[in-house]
C-alpha cells in the first residue's frame, strides 16, 4: 500500500526525520490559510498522488503571494497529472500540500527497500538528487551508495559512515546526515515498510538535512498491526475494479487486449496471459480467481471481465487440485445463469475430475461455451475467438 | 531416492488442529505421509486424527522424534511458530501459510539460518516426493514417480508442469513449491545441487517469475555445478512494468527482474527455456532423449 507525500512526512515528524513544514489543503481558499498560517514568503504548492515525476509534469509550483498560492492550488485541484509513472491516462489532484520553501544548497538521494539478495533491508544514496533515480541507477550505477543493515544490530555508525563518505560530505555535515538517516531506519522498520524515497533530500543554507519530498510503501501483509497506516489509504488512488476485485478475494489486474483470463494461482493466470500472447493474441488482463473457485468467485470473475468493453473471448484456465473440476464446471454453468456472458468462453479444466467436468459441459450445451483439451488447445481456441476465427 | 523428504520422515504440524491444519494433515497422511503428531499451544496431551497434540514443538519432537514441520499458523504467528522449531531442533520446516509479514519472515529465516535448519516457503504449496511423502497442500494423485525434479515458485503452475511430464510418460522424484514471497526459504540455488547429486533425477524443471534476481543467481550457478539438463519456464512475460500480480514477488520495476532478462540468463548458461507453458513436457520428454 502506498500513501501520500503529506502523510509520509507527517510520520517522518514522528520519528524525528526532519521534514519542512507544510499542510494539507482541498480548495484554493484553504491553500491560501495553510499559507498565511505556514508565514513567510515563498511557498510551494504540490499535487498530492500516488506517483514520482510530478514537478516535470506541473504538479509542483512555487508561489511568491498568498494570491499566487490560492491560484496555482486552484489551478492544480482537479487537474489530470500524467507522469511518467502514472500511465498515459494520468492521475486526478484531489488534494494539494502547501509547505513554506527552502533554501536549497545541494540536492541528495535517499532511499530504503528489501534488499532478495541480502535478505536485509539496503539504504541507498546518491548525490544525484533531483535526478530520475532510475536513470542514474542504470547508467552510472557508481553514483549510488547501498548499504545493506543487519536488522538484529540495526542502524549502526558505520553504516551512516559509510553513506556520508560515499557522498563526499565535509566534516561537521557527517553527524547531522547519520542523526537523519538512523530516524529513517527506524520508520522503515518500525512501520513495516517496503519502500522509502526521499528525492530530494535537501541539504539547506545553514547545513541541516531535509527531506524536501518523501514516498513510501507498505508491505501490506503486516497492515494489521498498524491501523494508523491502513487508515491512511486512498481508495480514489487505486483502480476501481481492482479494488472491487480484493472485496471477493479476487487478484485483478486490467490490461489492453480483448482475451479475457480466468485463473486459478498468481503463477499460472500470468502463464496464462504469457501462452495467449505466444499464440497471437492479447490478453485483457490477469485475474486469480484463487485457490478455491467457486461459484461466487467464478460469477464476480465473469463480471469484472465483463466490464472492459475490450473483451471479445474469455480463456477460463483452471487446474482443479484440492477443489475439484466438476465442481467448478457447475460452477461456471450457474455462473453463466447469474451474468450475462455475451461473448466465447473457452473453457479449460484440468486436474481431479477433470473427466466428470467435460461431461457436465458438453452436456449442458450451451452454444457460448467451448470445452478446451489443454492449456496450448485453450489458448489457441480462445485468441480464434476473439479474431472471429471461432 | 529423492531430496530432503522420503517414505520414512517422520512431520509434525504447527497449526495442526485448525480448519487448514486438519484438512490439509488429512490428506496427507491418506497419501501415505509419516504424521507423526501436532502441535497446538493449549490443546497439548488431545488426540487429533489419531495423532498426539502438543503444547510446544520442544515437545513434539522430543516425544516423536520428527525432523521436519509442516506449518499452518496464521499469518500473524508464523514467524513465532518458525523460530519455534528452529529453537527445537527441527531440521526442515515447511511454511504453507500466506500474507505472513516480510519482516517478520526475515527475523525468523534469520533464526532459522543460525540454528540450521531448511526452511521452504512462505505462501507455497509445500514439498512431495512421489508416491513416498507430501507434506504441503498440492493434489497429490498429480505427482507419478519418476526421474524429474521440480522446482517452482508458483503453486498452480507447479501441477501443470508434473500433468505435463507424467502426460510424456515421465514423473517427478521430487516436486519443491518454494514460493514467491520477497523472503523464501530453500531456492533454486539450493535445491539444484541436491538433484543434481540425487542419482534418480535425470532432469530438472524450474519454474521462475518476474520480480527478483534468483533466477538470474540460479543461471549463474546452473552454468558452473549442474550437468543435468535443465528445462525452465519463466512466467509474467506479458505483465506490464511496476503492475504487481497476485504474489508479492511478482513485481517488476525499472526493467530489473524481467522475464526477458531472466530467459537470457538462463538459456546462456545452457538451459532449455520454453517460452510457452505449455512445452514444458515435451522439452523434458526431449532434453532426456525420450
Amino acid at each position: 500500500m502506498n500513501i501520500h507525500e503529506y502523510q509520509a512526512k507527517e510520520i517522518f515528524r514522528q520519528y524525528g526525520v526532519p521534514v519542512p513544514r507544510g499542510g494539507v489543503a482541498f480548495s484554493g481558499p484553504e491553500a491560501r490559510r495553510v499559507a498565511e498560517e505556514l508565514g513567510g514568503n515563498l511557498w510551494v504548492v504540490k499535487a498530492q498522488i500516488h506517483a514520482g515525476g510530478r514537478g516535470k509534469a506541473g504538479g509542483v509550483k512555487l508561489a511568491r503571494s498568498l494570491d499566487e498560492v490560492e491560484k496555482i492550488a486552484e489551478e492544480m485541484l482537479g487537474m489530470i497529472l500524467v507522469t511518467h509513472q502514472t500511465g498515459p491516462e494520468g492521475k486526478k489532484v484531489e488534494k494539494v500540500y502547501i509547505e513554506e520553501g527552502a533554501d536549497i544548497q545541494k540536492e541528495y538521494y535517499l532511499g530504503m527497500v528489501l534488499d532478495r539478495s541480502s535478505e536485509m533491508p539496503v539504504m541507498m544514496a546518491s548525490t544525484e538528487g533531483g535526478m530520475e533515480i532510475e536513470e542514474v541507477a542504470a547508467k552510472t550505477p557508481e553514483k549510488i551508495i547501498k548499504v545493506a543493515i543487519d536488522p538484529t544490530i540495526g542502524f549502526q555508525g558505520f553504516h551512516g559512515r559509510k553513506l556520508a563518505f560515499g557522498l563526499g560530505l565535509a566534516k561537521e555535515e557527517i553527524r547531522p546526515f547519520i542523526k537523519f538517516a538512523e530516524a529513517l531506519y527506524n520508520v522503515y522498520m518500525d512501520k513495516d515498510a517496503n519502500l522509502i524515497e526521499i528525492n530530494p533530500l535537501i541539504k539547506t543554507g545553514s547545513g541541516e538535512f531535509l527531506a524536501l519530498d518523501a514516498k513510501m510503501g507498505f508491505d501490506d501483509n503486516a497492515l494489521f498491526k498498524h491501523p494508523d497506516i491502513a487508515e491512511m489509504r486512498d481508495l480514489s488512488e487505486e483502480d476501481p475494479v481492482e479494488v472491487e476485485a480484493a472485496k471477493y478475494g479476487l487478484s485483478y489486474v486490467n490490461l489492453d487486449g480483448n482475451v479475457g483470463c480466468m485463473v486459478n494461482g498468481a503463477g499460472l493466470a500470468m502463464a496464462t496471459m504469457d501462452i495467449i500472447k505466444h499464440e497471437g493474441g492479447e490478453p485483457a488482463n490477469f485475474l486469480d480467481v484463487g485457490g478455491g473457485a467457486n461459484p461466487e468467485t467464478v460469477a464476480k470473475g465473469f463480471e469484472l471481465i465483463l466490464q472492459d468493453e475490450n473483451v471479445k473471448s474469455i480463456f477460463v484456465n483452471i487446474f482443479g487440485g484440492i477443489v475439484r473440476c466438476d465442481r467448478i464446471a457447475n460452477g461456471i454453468l450457474q455462473a453463466t445463469k447469474q451474468v450475462e456472458v455475451n461473448v466465447p468462453v473457452v473453457v479449460r479444466l484440468d486436474g481431479t475430475n477433470a473427466e466428470e467436468a467435460a461431461e457436465i459441459l458438453k452436456n449442458a450445451n450451451i452454444k457460448n461455451i467451448i470445452p478446451a483439451t489443454d492449456l496450448a488447445d485453450g489458448a489457441r481456441k480462445a485468441v480464434a475467438a476473439a479474431k472471429g476465427e471461432l | 531416492m529423492s531430496i530432503l523428504v522420503n517414505k520414512d520422515t517422520k512431520v509434525i504440524v504447527q497449526g495442526f488442529t485448525g480448519k487448514e491444519g486438519t484438512f490439509h494433515s488429512e490428506q496427507c497422511i491418506e497419501y501415505g505421509t509419516q504424521i507423526v503428531g501436532g502441535v497446538t499451544p493449549g490443546k497439548g496431551g488431545q488426540t487429533h486424527l489419531g495423532r498426539p497434540v502438543f503444547n510446544t514443538v520442544k515437545e513434539a519432537v522430543d516425544a516423536t522424534g520428527a525432523t521436519v514441520s509442516m506449518i499452518f499458523v496464521p499469518p500473524a504467528f508464523t514467524a513465532d511458530a518458525v523460530m519455534e522449531a528452529a529453537d527445537a531442533g527441527i531440521e526442515l520446516a515447511v511454511i504453507i501459510t500466506e500474507g505472513a509479514p516480510v519482516k517478520d519472515m526475515m527475523y525468523a529465516k534469520m533464526y532459522a539460518t543460525k540454528k540450521g535448519m531448511k526452511t521452504i516457503g512462505p505462501n507455497c504449496p509445500g514439498i512431495i516426493t512421489a508416491e513416498e511423502c507430501k507434506i504441503g497442500i498440492m493434489p497429490g494423485f498429480i505427482f507419478k514417480k519418476g526421474p524429474v525434479g521440480l522446482i517452482s515458485k508458483s503453486g498452480t503452475l507447479t501441477y501443470e508442469a508434473s500433468n505435463q511430464v507424467v502426460k510424456e510418460g515421465l514423473g517427478i522424484t521430487t516436486a519443491v513449491g518454494i514460493g514467491g514471497d520477497p523472503i523464501i526459504g530453500l531456492s533454486y540455488k539450493q535445491l539444484l545441487p541436491m538433484f543434481e547429486a540425487d542419482p534418480e533425477t535425470e532432469a530438472i524443471v524450474m519454474i521462475g517469475e518476474i520480480g527478483g534476481t534468483l533466477e538470474i543467481e540460479a543461471a549463474e550457478f546452473i552454468k558452473q555445478n549442474i550437468t543435468k539438463p535443465v528445462v525452465a519456464f519463466i512466467a509474467g512475460q506479458t505483465a506490464p512494468k511496476g503492475k504487481r500480480m497476485g504474489h508479492a514477488g511478482a513485481i517488476i520495476s525499472g526493467g530489473k527482474g524481467t522475464a526477458q532478462e531472466k530467459m537470457d540468463a538462463l538459456r546462456a548458461a545452457g538451459v532449455h527455456v520454453v517460452e510457452s507453458p505449455a512445452d514444458i513436457g515435451k522439452t523434458v520428454a526431449k532434453a532426456l532423449g525420450k
